[in-house]
């Protein structure tokens, strides 16, 4: 592949992307086309001959009023598994974390998973209600929401059903299929606490349903004790407005807990005395056990990791020598403590680098700088977080829970790279 | 009564410690009173103790009508699903089998959230167009469909709604996985020689081809589910 992906003398750009695209897929963009091209002693036309962006002259200012990726990164994108739903309005789409670096997810790259579609609501018209047990049951304006001190908080959001296709053994081939429901965004909102405290909490009050405004009417449960601590009442992400599909003009965010929770399109909340048993907390967000046994309320989402790359949408196209490994850990519970990575299936590992801010139950980026020497490998990654829970392996995930959970599989995975560089999802004794 | 005795005391009845922090409960006087109206109008969630259950009454037979014309075209005349729209009936016994069907009948646990759900958010995409006594006919047919009502003159409403339990209530359980054997706190995990033997690969993923397009070659292993 190496070869394969390396231009032919005298070929030009584009046909080098073309050809690259026809031999390796995503490949083409994983790394030959960024290394030197040209063999030893031979002179890159690249460098020997004035290219056209030295020539002329590009685009001016405001030739995109709202800048949008280059366009050689059109296949950066979310994508979804059509014949995973029914319609592509109660559906879901994953981010590309094999092509992402750091740990701030781009907005427009931050999966999707809506019941309803996207709600399309002018902030002027959206309204957000606290009743139920309270002092005094109010309405507020965004403009009032305005007026409320805020804070900015980096947060992970996962699916409780991320990795979910995986349960019964490796399905999809890919990161972003396998692990790809989850981003990581700093959100800027007011505490619910301090809106919860403007309406007063009656002393009975132990729980609060928190409702969307979107077609399906998203509700969750939420424990007055998770509300009270750390839940924001977000409008902001990475700095600008939420995007529609993530709740514009408001969302909840539940730090740590199922991304289920973080009800989009926040229109109202109630405060209660015991849970309200919706549809979204039991006929689904519940785990099927072995036994026929249902779990319910599993809300925090349990320590994770994944190498992002190599991955089998991010082959290694360089050949052997120095190689990064590069993924992402996380924990519901906090921050993460060590990420370990294994290269021969996990009989050794090696603690790998993390680098970056570490936030709590925020992402993390770990990176394993090794020198190939060209053979299989059987990559893993081992999250551990900092109150000492770690990610267990598949296998023994399966042992407690059986292969119907359909949630909260954050069992290790494991990726085959193969001489040639390419990636395979598999799983190991 | 202070705001600081009123916070102090909610935060007791919550068993918290109250935190240490200025302007705990502080009131900023935004936002306006929600008026009786407004409140209605949006508060229809019902809890299996019936709280929020409206007036209202409707018959399966009544039900079986308006689900043919409303329902019937993703769940199926009888509830069995068309295609990969939810199935709303039968599956009784599956729920240990290797591809459990979890429907109202065999795995929700309350009667309440049918009632909830489909006064919220069905029919989909015509949400919040039912009326009361509509929504308590189809929830009755549900249940015909089920086989949990047997009469087609049965009538659920309001008065009789909490008399009635759905079969596996009894089966849902608090989440265990803090008692899980890799959960245990502080268990440090091995860094050498953790296996005894060279690792086998046990499996490969079953769809190799999801990118960049879409897995539409092999529909039939499409076994996952995101629920």
């Amino acid at each position: 592949m190496t070869e394969t992906n390396k231009p032919a003398p005298g070929m030009n750009r584009r046909g080098f992307l073309k050809a690259g695209l026809a031999a390796g897929g995503a490949a083409a963009f994983g790394g030959a086309a960024f290394s030197g091209a040209a063999g030893a002693g031979e002179s890159d036309p690249l460098i020997t001959e004035v290219q056209d962006w030295n020539r002329y002259l590009g685009a001016g200012v405001q030739a995109a009023p709202y800048g949008v990726p280059s366009a050689h990164e059109a296949h950066v994108v979310r994508r979804d598994v059509e014949w995973l739903t029914a319609s592509t309005e109660s559906s879901v789409n994953f981010t590309p974390l094999h092509a992402l670096d750091g740990i701030i997810t781009p907005n427009g790259l931050c999966f999707e998973r809506h019941h309803g579609g996207v709600a399309d609501i002018a902030p002027a018209d959206h309204r957000l209600m606290i009743n139920g047990l309270v002092d005094k049951p109010l309405v507020f304006t965004m403009a009032d929401l305005m007026r409320f001190p805020r804070e900015n908080r980096v947060y992970f959001l996962e699916c409780a059903a991320n990795s979910g296709m995986e349960w019964r053994g490796a399905q999809l081939n890919g990161c972003q299929y396998t692990h790809g429901m989850v981003h990581c965004v700093m959100y800027t909102g007011v505490p619910l606490k301090t809106l919860l405290d403007e309406a007063g909490i009656k002393t009975n009050g132990k729980w609060v349903l928190a409702e969307g405004a979107d077609a399906a009417g998203m509700t969750r449960s939420i424990p007055m004790e998770k509300a009270l601590d750390d839940c924001l009442v977000a409008f902001k992400m990475n700095g600008e407005a939420l995007r529609p599909e993530q709740g514009y003009p408001l969302r909840l965010c539940v730090p740590g807990w199922e991304g289920n929770m973080w009800v989009k399109w926040l229109r109202r909340l109630e405060v209660g005395d015991e849970p309200w048993q919706q549809r979204e907390e039991t006929s689904k967000y519940t785990d099927l056990l072995a036994n026929g046994k249902a779990r319910r309320f599993t809300w925090v989402m349990d320590p994770k990791s994944v190498i992002t790359s190599p991955s089998p949408q991010m082959p290694i196209a360089h050949g052997k020598g120095p190689l990064v490994v590069s993924g992402l850990a996380w924990s519901g519970n906090g921050r993460i403590k060590r990420v370990d990575v294994s290269i021969d299936g996990g009989r050794n590992w090696t603690t790998a680098r993390i680098d970056g801010p570490s936030f709590s139950k925020a992402l993390h980026r770990f990176y394993l700088d090794i020198d190939w020497d060209g053979s299989d490998l059987l990559l893993q990654s081992r999250a551990l977080d900092e109150h000492g829970f770690y990610q267990p392996t598949k296998n023994a995930l399966r042992a407690e829970r059986g292969e119907n959970s359909i949630y909260h599989n954050n069992s290790i995975q494991t990726w085959h790279v193969k001489e040639d560089g390419t990636v395979e999802n598999v799983e190991v004794s | 009564m202070s705001k600081f005795l009123k916070s102090l005391i909610v935060f007791s009845a919550l068993g918290l410690a109250l935190p240490a922090m200025a302007g705990d409960g502080e009131k900023f006087g935004l936002g306006r009173t929600a008026t009786p109206d407004e409140v209605a109008a949006w508060d229809i969630d019902v809890r299996p103790d019936g709280k929020g259950l409206p007036e209202g009454h409707g018959t399966v037979a009544e039900g079986e009508v308006l689900f043919t014309d409303n329902c019937a075209a993703c769940h199926g005349d009888f509830g069995e699903g068309v295609g990969r729209w939810p199935v709303l009936a039968g599956g009784q016994g599956t729920l240990k089998d290797d591809r459990p069907e979890k429907t109202v009948g065999s795995y929700w646990p309350y009667l309440s959230t049918v009632y909830d759900y489909v006064r919220r958010a069905m029919p989909f995409g015509n949400a919040r167009s039912m009326t009361n006594d509509e929504v308590y006919a189809l929830t009755a047919y549900i249940l015909y469909l089920n086989d949990i009502v047997t009469d087609e003159d049965f009538e659920l409403s309001k008065e009789n709604f909490t008399s009635i339990h759905l079969p596996n209530e009894a089966n849902f359980i608090e989440d265990g996985r803090a008692e899980e054997p890799f959960n245990e706190r502080k268990a440090e995990p091995c860094m050498s020689n953790c296996k005894d033997s060279a690792v086998e690969i046990t499996m490969r993923a079953r769809i190799l081809d999801v990118t960049p397009g879409r897995a539409n070659d092999d529909e039939g292993a499409g076994a996952g589910s995101v629920d």
